[in-house]
């Protein structure tokens, strides 16, 4: 039973996420993100994390698609104009994609970080709210706080973009008249 | 063995969704009534099934509380013509009305709402005894906001596309305040060395001498304001509100597909009042009675019940409120959302901190 659904969760988020990255329609992309988490929530709900795939669907399923498909409606971006190959974008792409799996290769034969069971043990952090807390404010103290200093520069960075000055507010003005 | 577990637990939750949509469909029928009562009409009090209708005494009273409308009601909406615009995106007007019910059903899989006592342990009466109990309501309502979105943006047309961006909007502002407010409940329950996490179950048994509402009132009221906000009710419904936008995200929907969302409002609206007993009104405990007397079958049947009537009574706090305020404006709510409402939930999470750290020290 567990292995079957482990392929079938398997199946869904491979499947979804390759036609994500070959969709041409934006709100497409953005439903088989969900997609996605969805299928990863699943597989760490076979792993016993139950704690993650709760976080996981709340915060990424639930809050951060929800902004996308915001800004996707609001600004309507138009399928037509993204279909044009965007060939930076693409070589980055496929840059980051494979630093990522070679990476993940260099580790996997190394073989003394991924056994199964340092893996399992790191998964099941993730089991109740309690190990994921006393884990987050002990182990990883250091990444947490770095983690909240990047966001706070990111935050930072956000309301100096998108915040109106006085003078730019009347150029805006002079440039209506 | 296992096929059969399996089977029993689907047959439970098949039990539980077929009432908890009932539930939904008496919340339906309750509004018509309870706006007749507070508009000076009487509701529905027509509708009467052939045979059971005429029986003297009970059928014509049962005609004139209207208990036969929501039969009426489903049967009208499952058989009515269906029409499908031409200029909607097929695929996603028919996945929105799904992707709106099915988030809200499953929220009341990890609800208690009763208490048994086996082996001389009380146990909850649920589907599924998580953990992260209210993590996972979390989770899974906030998906409940996709079938609104979809459905705006699917019907390709004006009003339906700003009551979708409108709700979104909203629903992510308010999701922050949701989540905030209800900590001081899980900072309480989980006392030094009780390892009781996010679960429900262990909230309704710290609230054995005092409910949560009359020792947390401010967590309480900015929880209920942003229930009212995530289910989209008055004053908070951005996305129908029928003044302005005709009938907001679900405009060009009929038929079934409209029954669809129709159902998925108020079986949200029973979740969410259920999610409120079981934090704030001592879920299926009353006060000075310390348990359900001897537990067993009895006792069990009683607690559900008691938690039903008072889950009722939010429902009926939810119908109340909307016959009674007037619809906010849009930029009122985000405004509320934050500038009062997160503030407000942070500095509830500090001052609880501090005094349950006294409590602790004393």
């Amino acid at each position: 039973m567990v292995d079957f659904l482990f392929y079938l969760f398997s199946l869904t988020t491979l499947l979804a996420a390759g036609t994500l990255i070959l969709t041409r329609n934006p709100i497409n992309a953005a439903m088989l993100l969900i997609l996605t988490f969805v299928g990863t929530g699943a597989l760490f709900v076979l792993l016993g994390a139950y704690f993650l795939a709760a976080v996981q669907l709340a915060v990424y399923a639930g809050a951060v698609i929800v902004l996308f498909l915001f800004i996707i409606m609001l600004l309507d971006v138009d399928a037509a104009r993204s279909r044009k190959l965007h060939y930076p974008g693409l070589i980055a792409g496929i840059g980051v994609g494979g630093l990522l799996v070679a990476g993940a290769l260099v580790l996997f034969k190394r073989g003394d970080y991924f056994t199964l069971a340092t893996l399992r043990e790191s998964v099941l952090v993730g089991a109740s709210t309690r190990s994921y807390g006393v884990e987050l404010f002990t182990t990883y103290m250091l990444p947490v706080q770095m983690a909240g200093v990047l966001l706070l520069i990111a935050m930072l960075g956000v309301i100096h973009v998108s915040k109106r000055t006085r003078e730019s507010a009347e150029e805006e003005a002079s440039h209506r008249k | 063995m296992e096929v059969f577990n399996i089977l029993w637990i689907t047959a439970k939750a098949f039990v539980v969704i077929i009432v908890l949509l009932s539930l939904s469909n008496l919340a339906i029928l309750a509004e018509r009534k309870v706006s007749g009562w507070i508009q000076g009409r009487v509701g529905p009090n027509r509708t009467a099934l052939p045979v059971i209708g005429a029986i003297p005494i009970l059928g014509t009273g049962l005609t004139r509380l209207g208990l036969f409308q929501p039969l009426a009601d489903g049967l009208k909406l499952l058989l009515k013509e269906d029409p499908v615009p031409d200029h909607v995106n097929k695929f996603y007007y028919f996945l929105a009305p799904v992707a709106a019910f099915i988030p809200a059903v499953t929220a009341i899989s990890v609800l208690p709402f009763g208490e048994t006592v086996r082996n001389g342990v009380p146990q909850p009466i649920v589907l599924a005894d998580l953990d992260i109990g209210i993590l996972f309501i979390f989770a899974v309502a906030s998906l409940g906001v996709y079938g609104v979105i979809l459905a705006g943006w699917a019907s390709n047309s004006k009003y339906p596309f700003l009551g979708g961006i409108r709700s979104s909007a909203q629903m992510i502002s308010y999701e922050l305040a949701l989540g905030l407010s209800i900590l001081p409940v899980f900072m309480w329950s989980n006392a030094p060395g009780s390892g009781a996490g996010l679960n429900l179950f262990a909230v309704v048994q710290g609230q054995e001498h005092i409910w949560n509402v009359f020792w947390m009132p401010v967590s309480a009221l900015l929880f209920l304001v942003a229930i009212f906000a995530e289910t989209n009710r008055l004053p908070f419904d951005m996305a129908e509100s029928e003044s302005e936008l005709v009938s907001g995200f679900s405009t060009e929907y009929g038929s079934f597909k409209f029954g669809l969302f129709f159902l998925a409002e108020y079986a949200h609206i029973v979740v969410g009042s259920g999610v409120f007993t079981v934090l704030f009104l001592g879920g299926w405990r009353l006060p000075f009675i310390a348990s359900y007397f001897s537990g067993g079958m009895t006792g069990a049947a009683l607690s559900v019940m008691v938690f039903c009537a008072k889950t009722f009574l939010v429902v009926f706090l939810f119908m109340w409120v909307r016959w009674t305020l007037p619809r906010f404006r849009y930029d009122q709510i985000m405004k509320l959302g934050w500038t009062v409402m997160l503030p407000l939930s942070l500095l509830n999470i500090i001052g609880y901190a501090i005094l349950l750290a006294i409590w602790d020290g004393m």
